[in-house]
């Protein structure tokens, strides 16, 4: 295959010796496996452990893992049906695709549980600000106003659906 | 205390949360004075990272003051402000020890191939993040710096993520004397990419990206190229015309998952979640680069698979190199670059909110509304 024409110099190529800071950190030796062959230190596989994290919550843990690691995060334990999904999910390793889409499956049942905690608590979740509405009246109206007119077209002609199916 | 509260896909508000507390000997707490809202939030935002549970607060770019320290910190103590890496690590593990602080071992129970990152869903430790009042902050003998007297908090925290991740790019790219590289996508780290790409000594770098406003950005800040992959037939035709049909020397993937330009892979990773993102801006790079060349990747993808040219890959016999960014590692050399004035972190926030109006910067954010580059929350009224 022919080499394609060379494109005339770009209006705005630039000069790399006028950028300010131009090859402070060139470094000729960098090597690709920079800085995993910098083995100065390296414990190997048995290195001293921190301090194990003690909890009351359940953790869990890949079962690609020898041990537990030391610390981690305790943010919103599994509960719920989402809860019985995400324990199951980690059932298969980080390599299976289930373990993964049983996460994500998880992940919407806890969206409606999410609603529901809400309404159990009195409190009804203003979507729209949840959304950023605010934002996008003040920075894209017009935009907000494309949505809102699809959004009630959508409605109009599954109602519609609704009603002929009813006849 | 206040605190964003993910409530699903496109939803955040704030909510009332109960205080952090010290839950092992190595953890501090912080009052939080800057937080930001990162690009790869937005994945988070958009649902498309697995086991991000409902009621988590995001945020893994933050700054503040120590409030409490557990009994085995010895280096810091109440009242110190701070930067804080937004990888959790033990700094005694295997891959600490290597330099590979984004890769400890300790720190992240669900995943073996996810470091410990705050505010990032449990597959990354289930960690509650930054985005509030205050956090608790694992392994506080070994992440967070001290902020010198010098320096302006607005700096200290795109030093958590975005001017690290951006350095770190550049640094895996290998780029040598002259090298043209070109960058895919112009957000804060995009950005950051090409300003470090020129400290390696970069002969061309060439940015491109489907938004003016950014494009506009990183000419002046990088300065750079730019080009909008919108307006070329063909970003790959393209780049092998400017440089003599032979291919970029290196090619950095500052984008990840939620890349536009092109339609499949936006049904296949976005929409139906089939691929673990978009992933046009590594397809592009990939093919972009010429043969022997190096492809560095820290756009964020999922952990399943994606839909790329891996067979270019292996004919072209390219070097693909890909972290998060080792924050601890870099911080001392890119805090001297920000002394002597050759990084301007803050040159890139765009708006300061408050972090009751989280949601309205998510949004905003999100929908690259009002010319938005780097929102920054302000809890504590910055203090």
């Amino acid at each position: 295959m022919a080499v394609p024409a060379r494109r005339p110099a770009a209006p705005n190529r630039i000069v790399p010796a006028e950028v300010l800071g131009w090859g402070v950190d060139a470094e000729p030796d960098n090597d690709p496996t920079w800085p995993m062959r910098d083995r100065a230190g390296d414990p190997g596989p048995h290195w001293p452990r921190p301090a194990l994290q003690r909890t009351e919550v359940k953790i869990l843990q890949s079962i690609e893992y020898a041990r537990r690691p030391a610390v981690f995060g305790t943010a919103v334990p599994p509960r719920g049906l989402s809860g019985v999904v995400r324990r199951a999910a980690f059932r298969w390793s980080e390599s299976s695709w289930l373990h993964w889409l049983l996460l994500m499956g998880a992940d919407r049942v806890n969206v409606i549980e999410g609603v529901a905690d809400d309404l159990a608590k009195a409190r009804i979740p203003n979507i729209p600000a949840e959304m950023g509405a605010r934002a996008e009246w003040a920075h894209n109206r017009g935009g907000l106003f494309r949505k809102i007119a699809v959004a009630g077209a959508a409605a109009a002609v599954i109602a519609a659906a609704i009603r002929r199916r009813r006849v | 205390m206040l605190a964003m509260d993910y409530r699903g896909p496109y939803r955040v508000r704030t909510t009332d949360k109960p205080m952090p507390r010290v839950e092992h000997p190595r953890d501090a707490i912080v009052r939080v004075t800057r937080s930001c809202i990162c690009g790869s939030d937005l994945h988070l935002y958009h649902g498309m990272v697995p086991d991000t549970r409902v009621g988590m607060t995001f945020g893994h770019e933050f700054c503040g003051v120590i409030e409490e320290v557990g009994a085995e910190v010895e280096n810091l103590k109440a009242g110190d402000t701070v930067l804080v890496p937004f990888n959790i690590a033990c700094g005694q593990c295997h891959f600490c020890r290597q330099g590979l602080y984004g890769n400890c071992h300790e720190a992240n129970p669900a995943a073996t191939a996810v470091g410990g990152i705050y505010g990032y869903s449990h597959t990354a430790g289930g960690y509650d993040g930054g985005q509030a009042e205050y956090v608790r902050v694992p392994y506080a003998d070994v992440g967070p710096v001290k902020i010198p007297d010098w320096m302006d908090a607005d700096d200290a925290v795109l030093l958590t993520d975005v001017v690290p991740t951006g350095y770190q790019a550049a640094e895996m790219a290998g780029i040598q004397r002259g090298d043209t590289v070109v960058i895919f996508g112009a957000g804060p780290i995009g950005i950051m990419a090409a300003r470090c790409a020129w400290l390696f000594g970069a002969g061309r770098v060439i940015v491109f990206d489907h938004l003016d406003y950014r494009l506009d950005f990183v000419r002046q800040y990088g300065p750079a190229e730019v080009y909008n992959f919108r307006e070329v037939d063909d970003v790959v035709v393209f780049m092998k015309k400017t440089t003599d049909g032979l291919g970029a020397d290196v090619a950095i993937d500052a984008v990840g998952g939620d890349a536009k330009g092109n339609a499949l892979h936006t049904l296949f990773g976005v929409k139906l979640k089939a691929e673990a993102g978009s992933a046009i801006a590594l397809h592009w790079a990939i093919n972009s680069v010429k043969k022997g060349g190096i492809v560095s990747i820290v756009g964020v993808y999922g952990p399943t698979g994606n839909m790329v040219p891996i067979g270019n890959v292996l004919n072209k016999g390219l070097t693909i190199r890909a972290n998060q960014a080792s924050v601890k590692r870099l911080l001392p050399r890119l805090i001297e670059h920000v002394r002597e004035g050759r990084i301007d972190p803050k040159a890139m926030i765009t708006h300061r909110v408050p972090l009751e109006e989280v949601a309205d910067a998510y949004h905003l954010f999100a929908a690259k509304l009002d010319g938005c580059i780097k929102p920054v929350l302000i809890p504590n009224g910055g203090r």
